[in-house]
């Protein structure tokens, strides 16, 4: 990313990040929780940041709880950028499927593996694990081997499920 | 007439669907209303697994997330933790991973053209196509020691060096097979059963790809122009010639064009980078981070202690996060990894090329026709075992 495009940035976003840093010249935006749509929709229209590369969340072990990290890339200038939020446990964050297709299913395993809920998301559920698996693997409070570690696998139908 | 839906299942287990994927399609008579797929029954919670481990041991997962692909994922999760780590890999290492995720392209491309043809009903293509991909796999195992999961390539470097056979067997091999794509070629490109299979089938436009995240041959057959080699060169990659193949329709045929084309770039990489493969080393010399040589291990107490304590605690990058990625055969494949300064990574996070090449299928499929599920899923090649992880 060049100095002046990355100067512009955080001009056009001056008072709406909670802070922005460098490490290893990967340019990080952190941001406050109402406003991660609104920053995201000017990063993709005024910046030109047309693809959402990754979408994920990190527990942080710390309140506020999660962080939900995007990666942006933009084709016409060929950089990235990198935008966090943070929520706490059972807070939402708004969505970003309508801004770009592949939020849907990103989003869905974020809820999948953290629990983060998207507010406004058209379908949020389970997308990697099963529709009863208990808990959220990916938290660290989640034991890597599972709670069920030498229980034997059950299977339930659909409609037993119902 | 009233109009009737009926829903089918399609997978898990169905040899078109290239492993675990499940689809429910919502059907008109043959034309498809709605597709569904249904992933995760590949999910062995690889990103968990890692966060426990150090980052030598995370390694091996990486080898099994995309099977097909064993070298350019290792590089990828390298390219990561050398970033994070700060360390420079010396530029024979540099070539000699370049040599070898391209080797890995071609084997994995041909993999693909060898199934997507039989999927469409050529079956001599996957004769044809095996025979090199033999030969590549021969010459990785040759090298690595292994055929799917090498964990070859190593935090600082590679895991040992090449020799003058390895440089041999590579030369015989990219002189021959210019040849061997202009055969796989005279089978398919001007078939007209294929054409007719494929041409303005699971079209995808420019602006849904990039809206849908989706890289790789896909996205470059729908004639948007990023490769991350070229976007943003790692190894080396800016001092080679190569140029990026382009499709314009963004259908299977052309999902096709683009992936022959990409063997030919290839192997002109290959070429390039055996011919200019520089001398020296072939690991970084960052004591803290690379294990010393086997030979000075069994002769000198000080590497011995240094080898055990690598091996035992593993490494601490300092805090912070980076995100590295590479140009798999699939699409970027990257890595997210946050560190806390540990030896073990606080959040491994993989974004892999199928999981969003995917989830742009119903896109494409919706208002074929069943037949044509078969084709598009073939054209997007997926695996699904990282798409689960």
């Amino acid at each position: 990313m060049t100095e002046t495009r990355k100067n512009s940035i955080l001009e056009a976003l001056k008072g709406r990040l909670v802070s922005a840093y460098e490490f290893r010249e990967e340019l990080t935006l952190i941001v406050k929780k109402e406003d991660v749509r609104g920053v995201l929709r000017t990063l993709k229209e005024t910046f030109s940041y047309d693809m959402l590369t990754d979408l994920c969340g990190v527990d942080l072990r710390e309140p506020p709880r999660f962080a939900v990290v995007y990666h942006l890339h933009s084709m016409k200038y060929g950089d990235r950028i990198r935008v966090k939020v943070r929520v706490e446990d059972g807070d939402e964050v708004e969505t970003v499927s309508d801004m770009w297709g592949c939020a849907d299913w990103l989003e869905r395993e974020a809820y999948d593996m953290f629990g983060i809920r998207f507010k406004g998301h058209p379908d949020l559920r389970r997308i990697l694990l099963t529709d009863d698996f208990v808990g959220y693997p990916l938290r660290k409070d989640f034991p890597t081997e599972g709670y069920d570690f030498d229980r034997p696998f059950e299977v339930r139908l659909e409609e037993e499920m119902a | 007439m009233e109009r009737t839906i009926m829903t089918i299942n399609m997978g898990p287990q169905h040899p078109a669907t290239h492993g675990v994927l499940r689809l429910i399609l919502d059907l008109e008579g043959e034309t498809i209303v709605k597709a569904t797929p249904v992933i995760g029954y590949l999910h062995r919670g690889v990103e968990k697994i890692a966060e426990s481990r150090t980052y030598s041991q995370a390694l091996v997962f990486t080898d099994r997330l995309d099977y097909t692909n064993g070298l350019s994922n290792n590089l990828a999760y390298c390219l990561a933790v050398e970033k994070l780590l700060g360390i420079e890999v010396p530029k024979r290492a540099q070539y000699l991973r370049v040599i070898l995720a391209e080797l890995q392209r071609i084997a994995a491309h041909l993999l693909w053209l060898a199934t997507h043809a039989l999927d469409v009903g050529a079956m001599t293509v996957l004769f044809y196509a095996f025979r090199e991909r033999e030969k590549v796999l021969d010459i990785i195992e040759y090298i690595t020691g292994a055929r799917l999961t090498p964990s070859f390539v190593r935090v600082g470097g590679i895991a040992r060096d090449a020799d003058k056979t390895f440089v041999e067997k590579v030369r015989d091999f990219v002189s021959e097979f210019p040849r061997r794509v202009d055969e796989y070629e005279t089978l398919l490109t001007e078939n007209v059963i294929w054409k007719k299979r494929t041409i303005g089938v699971g079209r995808l436009s420019a602006e849904e790809a990039i809206s849908y995240g989706v890289t790789g041959p896909v996205l470059r057959a729908s004639g948007v122009y990023y490769d991350v080699r070229k976007a943003y060169p790692y190894s080396s990659y800016e001092e080679f010639d190569f140029i990026v193949p382009l499709g314009k329709n963004g259908d299977v045929y052309d999902r096709y064009i683009v992936r022959v084309q990409e063997l030919r770039q290839s192997n002109r990489i290959i070429l390039q980078a055996i011919e200019g493969l520089p001398s020296g080393p072939y690991k970084a010399k960052a004591p803290s981070v690379v294990p010393p040589d086997k030979e000075q291990v069994q002769s000198d107490i000080a590497s011995l202690i240094r080898h055990f304590k690598l091996v035992a605690e593993g490494f601490r990058p300092e805090k912070g996060e980076v995100y590295a990625s590479v140009e798999a055969p699939k699409g970027e494949l990257g890595f997210y990894i946050v560190s806390d300064g540990s030896e073990r990574p606080y959040r491994f996070r993989i974004r892999t090329p199928s999981f969003s090449n995917l989830s742009a299928l119903p896109k494409m499929v919706e208002g074929q026709m069943v037949a044509d599920v078969i084709a598009t899923i073939g054209s997007i090649d997926i695996v699904l075992g990282e798409i689960d992880r």
